[in-house]
């Protein structure tokens, strides 16, 4: 039990009366880089909030450290937070702030470290992503690879136990991806800490990651180790894993019958 | 930006815009030219004040003394009771004549001051006894042309005696 | 028929209630900008950085309106009063105008059009770019770190603005009655200050411009906190903020004047 720094059990969560997740388990064991993958649209962003307890499940419960995150107050939910770090999908920098500003943003705001401290360890964070030189840039000045790496140096400043990853590889070149899948990686197992990714990347995510969930259509299809799920005959998987256009996963949105369709225009 | 000089700019806006609020207050208000520290209080009754406000100026030889502070209509004698603010640096004599009189032919109403002989001065909750009514424009026009026709009426009776 | 008055009817009904609720969450907002405010008040440097924002980069169209503004009052003024023989009663006319109405009123159409917009643009933007999102789950409440440090520079900002707009609306009325039209300088300004009162005139000024830089600020922020985090949501949002403001501000002066003339 204890070795499962976050815990979802039984979720459901509805979004505007549409039921977007109906009753997912998954574990989350301490030290381990855990995937979630599905496709666009599945809510793998929004489990990610509901650990992070921005949203409340309408159904079960998330555990994080053993506590029941939608039944914390408002106090509770920020000591939980501090524990976390989260990598979003842009980055979200501020954008009126430089690099290094924003890094030391977490420390400045809940500890009470001297100035000369806190610019050593943002120096330190920048240096682990390689981006000490660009601490006087802003935001707008980075490319694309460049503040996802400030974003990550920024969501591990507190040395947080568990990072979460919201599409760390959307929009990337593939050198800069192979530079954040080196860094989560290592970041990982240099903190010690649990890392949650939220992706479609198949190929870059089996590459490092320990365990994986197939979320799809609200349940978990599939789960296991990226071996395991290479190998695995279920259709949904297979197509997932190799790209394939249509499958369980069907290509056409829900519609009436083409040929029906198509009829009823001719008859206006 | 620099912190320091966005400080400074902070640090000039708002030294500014407090200097703007006092220099309102000193230049365009009245908080200088009226610098009525410790006062007393006297009353006045008059049968008509005309247009007088509170806040109007009461003077004496032009000089600003004090101001108009209450106007209250007493119901038993109906009558207009103006309580005054005079400035404590200024002692009138018990027999002051205050009057109301108009600046200029259109221009607001002020209580004049008339300083009388008396040897006792005025104090604290005394009342002015002698009053003259504001000039009420209907009423000095009715009064000329009363005056003018009764001055034809003689005429015509001379006219008419020859 | 029937189903057509129903349908419309319901389109109203649907509109009204979506307005009240619309006012009810500006209503929470702006409570929970006062009760999350002692952070924006104890690390005052917050505060400065966006007094630096709304105050000071305001400040010259502030400044070049009020210019303006005073020197046409003067001609205007000067055109109408000369008729009747008191043209010196323009410094009067002037300050009057400007201190009680014109300043407070003018300077928040001004800052909404100028701080307003940008606010709500920065913070809509904050929003759809996540940064918003982070903060929260960095442990800091936005509304603490982002919108209240922008509530008090807005508030503390917009009586010095106009202040300002009111002295150099005078500025601009002196300008244009004395060296240019002749009327003498010692009337000009003894003639103000004996009309002018400072409790009456320039205390309420005062008053109003403070609870103008309330409103606007706080309807500034509204609609950038709650805009739909697209391009589209974000410039409708900017449009609601002046409209909106600018209706308040309409509004409210005329509730307050009620109020200061009964008083």
């Amino acid at each position: 039990m204890t070795d499962n720094i976050v815990e979802i059990n039984n979720l459901s969560f509805s979004y505007n009366n549409r039921l977007l997740h109906k009753g997912i388990n998954m574990r989350f064991p301490r030290g381990k880089v855990v995937a979630i993958m599905g496709g666009s649209g599945s809510g793998k962003t929004t489990l990610l909030r509901l650990i992070g307890g921005q949203l409340k499940p309408s159904a079960g419960e998330v555990r994080v450290g053993g506590k029941v995150v939608h039944e914390q107050d408002r106090a509770g939910i920020y000591q939980l937070r501090r524990k976390m770090g989260m990598l979003f999908q842009f980055g979200a920098l501020f954008t009126d702030l430089s690099v290094f500003d924003n890094v030391a943003f977490p420390m400045r705001e809940h500890t009470n470290l001297p100035e000369s401290v806190i610019r050593d360890l943002v120096l330190l964070k920048l240096n682990a992503v390689g981006l000490r030189g660009a601490r006087d840039l802003m935001p707008s000045e980075l490319s694309g690879g460049m503040a996802r790496r400030v974003a990550l140096a920024r969501a591990v400043a507190l040395d947080p136990s568990i990072i979460m990853y919201d599409e760390p590889f959307a929009g990337l070149d593939p050198i800069s991806m192979g530079v954040i899948v080196n860094l989560i990686r290592s970041l990982n197992d240099a903190l010690g800490a649990t890392s949650i990714v939220v992706t479609h990347d198949v190929h870059e995510a089996f590459l490092f990651v320990d365990y994986v969930y197939f979320v799809s259509a609200g349940v978990v299809v599939a789960e296991g180790t990226p071996e395991e799920l290479r190998c695995s005959e279920m259709p949904f998987v297979h197509q997932f894993v190799h790209g394939e256009a249509d499958g369980p996963v069907p290509f056409h949105y829900a519609a009436p019958d083409y040929r029906q369709d198509m009829l009823r225009g001719a008859n206006v | 930006m620099d912190r320091t000089t966005l400080d400074l700019w902070v640090g000039i806006f708002v030294a500014a815009g407090v200097a703007a609020l006092i220099g309102l207050a000193m230049k365009v208000g009245n908080l200088t030219s009226n610098p009525i520290g410790e006062t007393y209080t006297v009353t006045a009754a008059f049968e008509n004040i005309g247009g007088l406000k509170s806040r109007a100026p009461v003077k004496s030889a032009g000089v600003v003394v004090g101001r108009v502070d209450n106007i209250q209509f007493d119901n038993e004698t109906f009558e207009a009771l103006v309580t005054l603010k005079i400035d404590k640096h200024y002692n009138f004599p018990k027999d002051t004549f205050a009057n109301i009189y108009t600046s200029g032919l259109l221009g607001e109403q002020y209580v004049g001051l008339d300083a009388g002989g008396d040897e006792v001065v005025l104090k604290n909750g005394d009342k002015i006894t002698h009053t003259q009514d504001a000039v009420v424009l209907e009423k000095m026009i009715s009064q000329f042309l009363y005056n003018k026709a009764s001055e034809g009426g003689e005429k015509k009776e001379t006219e008419t005696a020859q | 028929m029937f189903n057509h008055l129903v349908k419309s009817l319901r389109g109203i009904g649907h509109r009204v209630i979506d307005r009240i609720w619309r006012l009810g969450c500006a209503a929470r907002f702006f409570l929970q900008t006062l009760v999350l405010s002692g952070e924006s008040l104890r690390r005052f440097g917050l505060t400065i950085r966006e007094i630096y924002f709304t105050g000071v980069l305001s400040l010259i169209i502030i400044l070049v309106s009020a210019l303006f503004v005073g020197m046409v009052l003067g001609l205007q003024g000067y055109n109408t009063l000369q008729k009747y023989g008191s043209s010196e009663a323009i410094g009067v006319l002037v300050a009057l105008s400007l201190v009680r109405e014109l300043g407070p009123v003018v300077t928040a159409l001004l800052f909404a059009g100028r701080a307003g917009t940008a606010i709500t643009a920065e913070i809509g933007l904050m929003r759809a770019t996540e940064q918003l999102s982070a903060m929260e789950m960095m442990a800091v409440n936005p509304i603490a770190r982002v919108v209240a440090p922008r509530f008090w520079a807005g508030v503390i900002s917009m009586p010095l603005l106009a202040a300002l707009f009111s002295m150099m609306g005078v500025f601009g009325g002196y300008l244009v009655a004395v060296p240019l039209l002749g009327i003498d300088e010692g009337a000009f300004w003894s003639q103000m200050q004996a009309n002018v009162d400072f409790r009456e005139d320039i205390v309420n000024g005062v008053i109003k411009s403070f609870v103008f830089g309330i409103a606007c600020t706080i309807i500034a922020l509204f609609e950038g906190y709650d805009a739909p985090p697209t391009a589209e949501g974000v410039s409708r949002a900017t449009t609601r903020t002046v409209v909106n403001s600018s209706l308040a501000v309409l509004g409210l002066d005329f509730v307050l004047t009620s109020f200061m003339i009964s008083v």
